[in-house]
């Protein structure tokens, strides 16, 4: 199957696109303009693989979850553990990424939007490591529920911004970062933290989270001498689903499941299923499925995990949602917590609550899959973030 | 002649800029919007620039941010802004130009859109977040029925870029006169007035000046070397601060009274 998107102006089939402001068209063709000049150049790739190598702790292990396997009972469970990376998630792999092309780019500040908290850490941690000013946009409601992380950043050396506006979440933190990037657009690299965004960054933050399914490709081959039957990964944005499936997008045989948050239940109306209850529509820069009312306006999203909070998807996903080279599916809050426990309990991983809902679904499917079959999860990241929802959910008090 | 140009060549011919006020449709609400558009022509609009609310204005600060969820709270959807504009258009002939985001366009159907504006009476669209790059995909519904799209440029665009796209402008062009969000920052005439004074040189149409102008002063300074001056944040505080008292149209008309003695030459 040939697979070459995005095109030449950032489209993936219908979705994608550059939709912003006039102000911002220059610095984004200068963005892409970079971006091009370093994707080629081997210089660039060493530097990134060596911060990779020797600061993140890659390559990251795929782990037999054995126990889990047993248990049940079906296909058996490789993890891809993301949660050992330094800052604890993959958001790491492309913020490393992204601030080295800052660099190159002569930039001394960097932004970026945050919603559980991983990618404003994962940015203030990489502009600490190069002494640049870094600018963290947070909702307010996220900054109550992730409390640890805020202190994490502040520790770190960033500013965090309260964003109150709309949601007080992801959505909007987006909403604040990107006009602040519109007045300070030529000295301030935007760091985005998921494959969303206008064209280049899809593609940017797609290609620097690819590491991890090359990766896992080169170590369940290694492992089983054979692909995996399905890989699945957790969607807020879609870039820890995107860096496992893209290297995985040419074999045909290998399935490819994201797993949105249903939140209170589809049926609600309180969750995050951008593709499998939105619509195309254009939010933050790219054509993309939304959540949105019948007049183009965008609705709240609902999900316990923070990350997965926002009523869009990576461009991406929407394309190979309708060329049906990826399947989506929605896991509910309850779901998510128990599969936190579960994975707790028999394997001694606290997963993130984000990463929860990946492996909830591989709860619902591996028993009825047959023991040689093989599912490849991504296990986007640990969740002592989550603690303390995890308490108010189970109503302990800490 | 469309209306648009209409009134450009009459200003023209006067030696003014045209003054355009901005204000968000259905902020207080679509009954008031209509009252204040009346106001604004009387008291000396030349053309008014008619915000359809969205609910991620991503090019707004936050007073215009605000307008949009007053008007949203009212209930205001494109097809209520379509018809304040058609109830408008019985009784004026103000040039009415919708200035919004992409997506309640694009949800609607552009192609719906674009015929159901032009019989209501609109005289341009301005979609902040659809730059040339994207445009194609609803120009040959907007040409087919010959509603201008107006083209912002921005003091980060580049000469070369400058020149195509003024080359190709329709209607007027919207040159953004600071790199920030609406309403955060004050213009600074002098700062702009090369690049408004050589952007006329590239065009074919009227350049207009928007963004950070609130005072009369500003509204003076800056006629001095462009064709039209917009204001709307300075219009939609007042809105904001006064839109349920009486007084709110004796305020409006007071404060665009000012503004438009500052076009004059
Ligand atoms: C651990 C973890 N997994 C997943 C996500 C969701 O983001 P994405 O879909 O871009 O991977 C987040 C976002 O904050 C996260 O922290």
């Amino acid at each position: 199957m040939s697979y070459e998107y995005p095109d030449a102006r950032g489209h993936f089939g219908q979705y994608g696109g550059r939709y912003v402001a006039e102000t911002l068209m220059p610095a984004l063709l200068e963005l892409e303009q970079a971006y091009v000049e370093v994707r080629n150049d081997p210089e660039f790739q060493k530097e990134v693989d060596y911060y990779l190598n020797h600061y993140v702790g890659r390559p990251s292990p795929l782990y037999f979850a054995e126990r889990l396997t047993a248990e049940l009972g079906g296909a058996k469970v490789y993890l891809k553990r993301e949660d050992l990376n330094h800052t604890g998630a993959h958001k790491v792999n492309n913020t490393v990424g992204q601030i080295l092309l800052a660099r190159r780019m002569g930039k001394k500040k960097v932004i970026a939007e945050t919603g559980a908290g991983q990618h404003g850490v994962a940015t203030a941690t990489v502009a600490a490591l190069f002494g640049m000013e870094c600018e963290i946009f947070m909702g307010t409601e996220d900054i109550r529920r992730q409390s640890l992380n805020v202190f994490r950043m502040k520790l770190l050396g960033a500013k965090v911004t309260g964003v109150t506006s709309g949601t007080a979440t992801l959505k909007d933190a987006m909403n604040d970062a990107l006009r602040h990037w519109v007045a300070h657009v030529r000295d301030t690299f935007y760091v985005i933290g998921t494959v969303a965004g206008p064209h280049p960054y899809p593609m940017m933050v797609r290609d620097f989270q690819a590491v991890i399914g090359i990766e896992a490709k080169e170590q369940i081959l290694a492992a089983e001498g054979c692909l995996p039957d399905v890989a699945v990964a957790c969607i807020g944005g879609g870039s820890n689903a995107i860096g496992l499936f893209y290297p995985f997008i040419g074999d045909s045989q290998v399935g490819l499941l994201g797993v949105e948050a249903a939140g209170l239940g589809i049926e609600t109306g309180k969750h995050a299923a951008s593709l499998g209850a939105g619509s195309p529509g254009v939010l933050h820069g790219n054509k993309t499925s939304l959540l949105q009312d019948a007049d183009g306006q965008i609705q709240h999203a609902h999900s316990i995990s923070a990350g997965l909070d926002y009523p869009g998807v990576g461009p991406e996903h929407a394309h190979l949602h309708d060329i049906k080279r990826a399947c989506y599916v929605a896991v509910t809050d309850d779901e998510a917590l128990a599969a936190f426990r579960k994975l707790t309990e028999i394997e001694g991983i606290i997963p993130a609550l984000e990463t929860a809902h990946a492996i909830a679904q591989v709860i619902k499917m591996a028993p009825s899959m047959s023991p040689d079959q093989i599912i490849l999860v991504c296990l986007s990241g640990r969740g002592d973030k989550d603690i303390n929802t995890v308490a108010q959910a189970m109503k302990v008090e800490l | 002649m469309s209306r648009l140009q209409h009134t450009f060549a009459e200003l023209n011919k006067r030696g003014e800029a045209a003054l355009i006020p901005f204000i968000t449709a259905g902020d207080p609400s679509p009954q008031r919007t209509l009252d204040l558009i009346r106001t604004l022509a009387a008291a000396g609009a030349d053309v008014i620039e008619l915000g359809v609310p969205f609910s991620d204005p991503m090019a707004d600060g936050p007073t215009i941010q605000a307008a949009s969820e007053r008007a949203l709270a009212a209930g205001t959807t494109l097809k209520t802004v379509l018809d304040i504009v058609a109830q408008a258009r019985r009784e004026l002939q103000i040039p009415l130009v919708l200035m919004g985001y992409y997506n309640p366009v694009f949800r609607y159907g552009v192609e719906c859109f674009a015929r159901d504006a032009m019989a209501a009476g609109v005289d341009g669209l301005l979609l902040v977040d659809l730059p040339p790059e994207e445009m194609a995909e609803i120009k040959p519904m907007t040409d087919a029925v010959g509603l201008p799209l107006i083209t912002l440029l921005a003091p980060t665009t580049p000469l070369e870029r400058a020149k195509r796209l003024a080359a190709a402008a329709e209607g007027y062009i919207y040159y953004v006169s600071m790199t920030g969000v609406t309403g955060t920052q004050a213009v600074s005439p002098a700062a702009i007035r090369d690049a408004v004074v050589q952007l006329k040189t590239l065009a074919q149409v009227p350049v207009a000046v928007g963004f950070g102008i609130t005072t009369a002063a500003d509204v003076q300074a800056v006629a001095e070397f462009a064709d039209a001056v917009v204001v709307g944040s300075a219009l939609v505080r007042i809105i904001g601060e006064h839109g349920s008292d009486e007084g709110l149209l004796d305020k409006v008309a007071a404060f665009t009274g000012s503004l438009k003695q500052g076009c004059k030459k």
